[in-house]
């Protein structure tokens, strides 16, 4: 990178390793990319992170709480979203829940400090879209499976006088068809955001610094200090937005589960 | 924007790899490794119950050995109280009769001295009257020189004592 210019979205920059660039399947490029190899770092710690707590102690251990505060956090979600019947999207939802989380944390990683690019593959809406296409695909086909047609009657709320129906059926069969788009937007906009915003204030931080003291004790500075708080918040928006996709997945499957 | 700059090209590698990661989780930790730690805890919250359960009915059980107690102190104590009651009445009892005895013998002891007391009184009184009349001889005698018989002595002593 140019000397004194930041770039704030090379970041998210897609880049083939080990020479892997031309590795495709029936004609599709899948070369393994930094992204590939983050989302394979994240299925590893996740793997070996609830690994280390299935030890099945019956006094559990300080690793055991923290994985089984995961799993009786999302499974409490299920409960209290879907209710008895949840039990059974719990290795769904714990998978796509701890997936994203971790993937979200993965990226904010200070490894930069050794040499390192962390990426952030829920910051590509390619990944979350995939993402909320799949949680809406077994919307569609647990409520089809379940209710049969009658699933339609999803887009015509209870009490909805005769005439109104007309209007009302194209309205909600909108909002329905929009879900899996502000689902998959909502996290990759998140996630973007925090990174650029970061990116953008470490530039004035380097900027400023180079450019004298003046400009380091009236931009440099303020911004270094803004950047410790937006880090802290970051993490926060981590956990947040992998708790909104898990929620509205379990949200938009009451309303496949249960039919209103 | 590199997401959408690179689009076309990286498209179908993103795909590819998210699926081979997530599907990687979902196998091993969502269907392998969950189902563990949700015995585990199902389990422990199950054993917890049962503790809990045994535990309310040791309370239960105690509750009615301590209930049991009670009634059984209950009738003792009231046994007792019966017992000390009856321990009182008799002793007042027995008291009354030693009292009533003790105040017989006194009676007796103050009637019989009483009595004695009378007839010394009495024996005093005809002491005195025989020497009266003895002195009245004696002195009418010796005084007038007649021989007065004991009986007219007697008689006069016993007017004059008898007025006064």
């Amino acid at each position: 990178m140019a000397e004194g210019k930041v770039d704030p979205v090379h970041q998210f920059t897609i880049e083939p390793l080990f020479g892997t660039d031309h590795w495709s399947i029936a004609g599709y490029n899948v070369a393994f990319t930094n992204s590939a190899l983050w989302m394979a770092i994240t299925a590893v710690v996740l793997i070996v992170f609830v690994a280390g707590g299935a030890k099945r102690a019956v006094v559990p251990g300080r690793w055991q709480m923290a994985v089984e505060g995961f799993t009786g956090f999302v499974d409490n979600l299920l409960q209290s979203n879907i209710g008895a019947a949840g039990r059974k999207y719990l290795p769904y939802i714990f998978s796509l829940f701890m997936f994203i989380l971790f993937a979200n944390l993965l990226g904010l990683l200070p490894l930069a400090l050794v040499g390192l690019h962390p990426f952030t593959a829920t910051s590509h809406f390619t990944v979350t879209g995939v993402l909320a296409v799949m949680s809406f695909a077994i919307v569609l086909a647990v409520g089809f499976a379940k209710h049969g047609l009658h699933f339609f009657s999803l887009f015509v709320p209870h009490g909805t006088p005769l005439p109104m129906i007309p209007i009302i059926f194209p309205i909600e069969l909108i909002s329905f068809m929009v879900r899996p788009f502000s689902l998959g937007l909502r996290l990759f906009v998140a996630m973007m955001a925090g990174h650029v915003l970061l990116e953008v204030l470490s530039g004035f931080v380097i900027s400023g610094t180079n450019a004298g003291a003046l400009t380091f004790g009236i931009a440099a500075l303020p911004s270094f200090l803004l950047m410790i708080g937006i880090c802290a918040l970051e993490l926060l928006v981590a956990g947040i937005q992998a708790y909104v996709f898990a929620l509205l997945t379990c949200v938009y499957l009451n309303d496949a589960e249960n039919l209103h | 924007m590199p997401q959408i700059a690179q689009l076309a090209t990286t498209y179908s590698s993103q795909i590819f790899w998210l699926l081979v990661c997530f599907g990687l989780v979902f196998f091993v930790v969502g269907l392998g490794l969950l189902p563990k730690v949700t015995s585990t805890v199902d389990l422990r919250d199950k054993q917890i119950a049962d503790d809990l359960a045994a535990a309310e009915a040791a309370r239960a059980a105690a509750d009615a050995e301590e209930e049991a107690w009670k009634v059984t102190a209950a009738k003792q104590r009231a046994e007792a109280q019966a017992l000390i009651a009856q321990a009182k009445a008799d002793a007042a009892k027995s008291t009354e009769a030693a009292l009533a005895a003790a105040g017989a013998k006194v009676d007796e002891t103050l009637a019989a001295a009483e009595a004695r007391i009378g007839a010394a009184r009495a024996a005093a009184l005809g002491e005195i009257e025989a020497v009266a009349a003895e002195a009245a001889q004696d002195i009418v005698a010796r005084l007038a020189g007649i021989s007065v018989p004991a009986e007219q002595a007697q008689a006069a002593v016993k007017g004059v004592l008898a007025h006064g």
